[in-house]
């Protein structure tokens, strides 16, 4: 391809595709083939085109994702192991009309931060969670995270996952959307054009019942973790496809409002 | 002027709430003030006291082991606070359901049958009231007209209607104090 | 002259924070201070300031809560006893990590384990000297009376914003618990968000275009330790310029009570009776328990015979007494364990037996 070419190419006219303009230039510290950068980049695209950049704090979390704040433009906090969705309710009690998001992974939202996560969706606090499931726990080496199906292996269940040493895989999405402050529950992956456009509209959907103040909206990405798993990116897919999906089904669990307080006035009337 | 009074009985006799009265007066007077209560799993139906001191200077130790009056309400805190007193203070007790009546010669014990006298005119509730009435008239730290602004001050506005009957019962409380010699 | 009221501790805490205009409680209920958010609940200061009153799952939240509110430039609080404190000390240690202000208050309680509901002054070295990982101090405030309970939320949120630092206020039972005349400090209206933007906007997180991000993470160990030196650097600019204490009969004194909090109040009673017979003790009252006031003491306590320090523990100040007068004089320890208060009797008697006797 000659210079002048290249240029022709390059021309605004000519654009098809660009990164969002919140995603800072920053080399992601990701693995090839992990999920967090295609969702990074989609709660960034969402956040630009409802032109609320200005108006939102992200909580990021300890594991892989830690560093989330180094790579969407807007205000973060960075919370201790499991905790954002306590630091995500005050703030958004606080700043009742900033748009406030957690980033999770498995271990901190599943396991340490179950019960922050179970209360503030129980309070219906208004805000958007997003929670990244690749049953493991990355950053520290692969270990068993509480998603992790049974049979498994990770660092700390070498033989794979046993129930009787290690209890279930948990379905905390299932859980979740039985909970009365919740307006929106879904599963979604990113391991395909369509897969990511299905993600991006869920996650813009839940910012918007932010702004409508519907109650708390919970997006799970079922996403793989080749380093931690052992194999390659396209593997990865493929093996996320066959078996996550089969125990992590996709797609919407609950799209409404949260309850509505008055049916629960005639329990002691 | 310092007084350090200890109130004890039964939870629900209104230990805690005649003590309240106590330091709201003081207040009126502009006193110094404390009320310590003793807290926990008593409070819920068991025994139940409260230290108030009032004193025309700063008060120091809100926790104390010797005190110039005790009101004694009930035998366990009979068994206590009676050897507590001050040699020359003053204790104060209603005998119903105390089976052994206090023995100290050095100091001056007052009896106020203020159970019977609740029954009697008809509401248990001023029982504390009474004991308070007692109280003020062995030792008048605090001026009836103080006590009522007091008790406005410590009872919510809703019940304002019972300020006549609680000094009516401080009144008699006043009156059939006896001291035993 | 403020408003004059008769209140427990743990009410007037309640109180000072609508007044102080802060904005933001979270908090669970443990004995024995659960009068403070009941006392909120109560007041309903979201209807009367926009104060938001939260009643958290847990210590663990409350205090995460409050790392999320201090973050927004906020002036946030949480109060609680001993355990639920306990608890509380990874999210204080992050507080302190990511350089956020706030204010939290321990009516303390008697310990190990679930321990007593009664009285104690053993989290003084849980307090004072980390409690949470890493190398890091908090503002610890030791009220020792109900009055102090009101003064000391308005001048620990000062001192929390003024050096970006958690500040604790610790109480005990006794404090919490008992009524005493009190003068209310005047409203001090919220802050705006363009106030909070003026005051904390290069660092908080309100939403802005400035990417600001509130961390405690540095994984380059160069940088880390730059951080670690800052906040050194703080505290001894704390240890400066921010020593309270108070000294009673001290002119003439030839030995000395050394007690904070409640304590503090039992040695009083006991100087009162102890110069009925004629031995000359005054008190020496740290009120800032860190920045601890070492010099002060030093100075003082060099005068002396000897020295007690006077605790609701098994000796946990005794050892920084020691320190302030570097050993030249004894230093003696009374304490009482278990939630038992010690009575002015009792510490008289010690003070006769292990210093004027001897």
């Amino acid at each position: 391809m000659t210079d002048q070419e290249l240029k022709e190419i390059m021309k605004p006219e000519n654009i098809v595709y660009k990164k969002s303009g919140l995603l800072r230039d920053n080399i992601m510290h990701y693995c090839p083939g992990c999920s967090h950068g295609v969702t990074h980049k989609l709660i960034a695209e969402v956040i630009e085109e409802l032109g609320i950049k200005e108006q939102t704090i992200g909580i990021s979390p300890v594991g892989c994702s830690v560093f989330a704040y180094n790579y969407i433009d807007v205000d973060w906090q960075e919370a201790a192991h499991g905790r954002a969705p306590a630091l995500a309710t005050a703030v958004k009690r606080l700043l009742p009309d900033k748009y406030v998001f957690t980033y999770q992974g498995d271990g901190d939202l599943a396991s340490i931060g179950a019960a922050e996560i179970l209360h503030a969706c129980n309070r219906g606090e208004n805000i958007v969670c997003i929670f990244v499931n690749n049953a493991i726990y990355g950053m520290t080496g692969g270990q068993m995270a509480p998603t992790t199906l049974v049979g498994m292996k990770t660092a700390t269940t070498p033989y794979g996952r046993n129930v009787d040493r290690n209890g279930y895989p948990m379905k905390i999405t299932e859980l979740i959307a039985q909970l009365p402050g919740t307006c929106y529950v879904t599963r979604q992956s990113v391991e395909t054009p369509a897969a990511v456009r299905k993600t991006k509209q869920a996650i813009k959907k839940a910012f918007l019942n932010q702004k409508e103040k519907k109650g708390t909206s919970f997006i799970e990405v079922v996403s793989t973790c080749n380093s931690g798993w052992k194999i390659d990116p396209i593997k990865a897919n493929k093996w996320m496809q066959e078996h996550m999906f089969k125990f992590y089904p996709l797609g919407d669990m609950k799209d409404s409002v949260k309850d509505d307080p008055e049916s629960y006035k005639q329990y002691i009337e | 002027m310092t007084e350090e009074i200890i109130i004890a009985g039964f939870g629900g006799q209104g230990v805690l709430s005649m003590g309240k009265i106590i330091a709201y007066s003081g207040i009126m007077q502009d006193y110094e003030v404390c009320w310590m209560p003793s807290y926990g799993p008593e409070m819920r139906g068991g025994t139940a006291n409260v230290t108030v001191i009032v004193s025309d200077k700063a008060i120091s130790s809100p926790i104390l082991h010797q005190f110039d009056t005790a009101i004694v309400l009930n035998q366990p805190s009979m068994d206590k606070f009676e050897a507590q007193v001050k040699p020359g203070g003053i204790l104060i007790y209603d005998p119903n359901g105390i089976t052994k009546p206090p023995t100290r010669k050095d100091i001056k014990v007052y009896k106020i049958d203020a159970t019977e006298i609740a029954a009697k005119m008809g509401n248990v509730k001023i029982f504390n009231m009474i004991v308070l009435g007692a109280y003020l008239k062995v030792r008048p730290v605090v001026s009836l007209e103080n006590v009522m602004k007091g008790l406005a001050k410590s009872i919510p506005a809703r019940h304002h209607n019972l300020l006549p009957l609680n000094e009516e019962a401080i009144k008699i409380g006043g009156d059939n104090i006896i001291e035993v010699k | 002259m403020g408003e004059l009221r008769l209140m427990k501790g743990n009410e007037v805490i309640a109180e000072a924070a609508i007044r102080a205009g802060v904005d933001g409680y979270f908090g669970y209920p443990i004995t024995p201070q659960s009068e403070v958010m009941e006392t909120l609940m109560i007041r309903k200061p979201w209807e009367e300031t926009g104060m938001v009153v939260l009643q958290a799952e847990s210590e663990v939240a409350s205090i995460n809560m409050v790392y999320g509110g201090a973050s927004c430039g906020k002036k946030v609080m949480t109060s609680s006893s001993s355990p639920g404190y306990s608890l509380m000390q990874e999210g204080i240690s992050y507080l302190a990590g990511a350089e956020l202000p706030c204010v939290v208050v321990n009516v303390s309680r008697g310990g190990p384990g679930l321990g007593t509901i009664q009285p104690s002054q053993a989290d003084y070295l849980q307090v004072t000297k980390g409690g949470g990982h890493g190398d890091y101090h908090v503002i610890a405030l030791a009220p020792n009376s109900v009055q102090e309970m009101n003064d000391f939320v308005a001048l620990a949120f000062d001192l929390a914003f003024k050096y970006r630092i958690p500040a604790v206020i610790l109480s005990d039972g006794a404090i919490g618990q008992m009524m005493e005349k009190v003068e209310l400090s005047d409203y001090v209206p919220r802050r705006t968000e363009e106030q909070i933007r003026k005051e904390c906007g290069d660092w908080c997180t309100l939403g802005s275009n400035r990417h600001n991000v509130v961390t405690s993470l540095e994984l380059d160990s160069t940088i880390m330790e730059e951080r670690n030196v800052k906040l050194l650097k703080k505290y001894e600019e704390i240890s400066k310029n921010e020593v309270r204490y108070e000294e009673y009969m001290t002119e003439d004194a030839e030995y000395l009570f050394v007690a904070f909090g409640s304590c503090s109040r039992i040695c009083k009673k006991s100087i009162e009776m102890a110069r009925e017979k004629g031995i000359k003790v005054g008190l020496f009252r740290p009120i800032t328990l860190f920045p601890f006031p070492t010099q002060q003491l030093k100075a003082l306590g060099q005068k002396m015979k000897g020295i007690m320090s006077v605790e609701m523990n098994a000796g946990q100040m005794v050892d920084d007494v020691r320190l302030a007068v570097e050993c030249k004089v004894p230093v003696e320890f009374k304490g009482r364990n278990g939630g038992i208060i010690p009575s002015p009797d009792e510490v008289l008697e010690a003070l006769e037996e292990k210093l004027v006797r001897k």
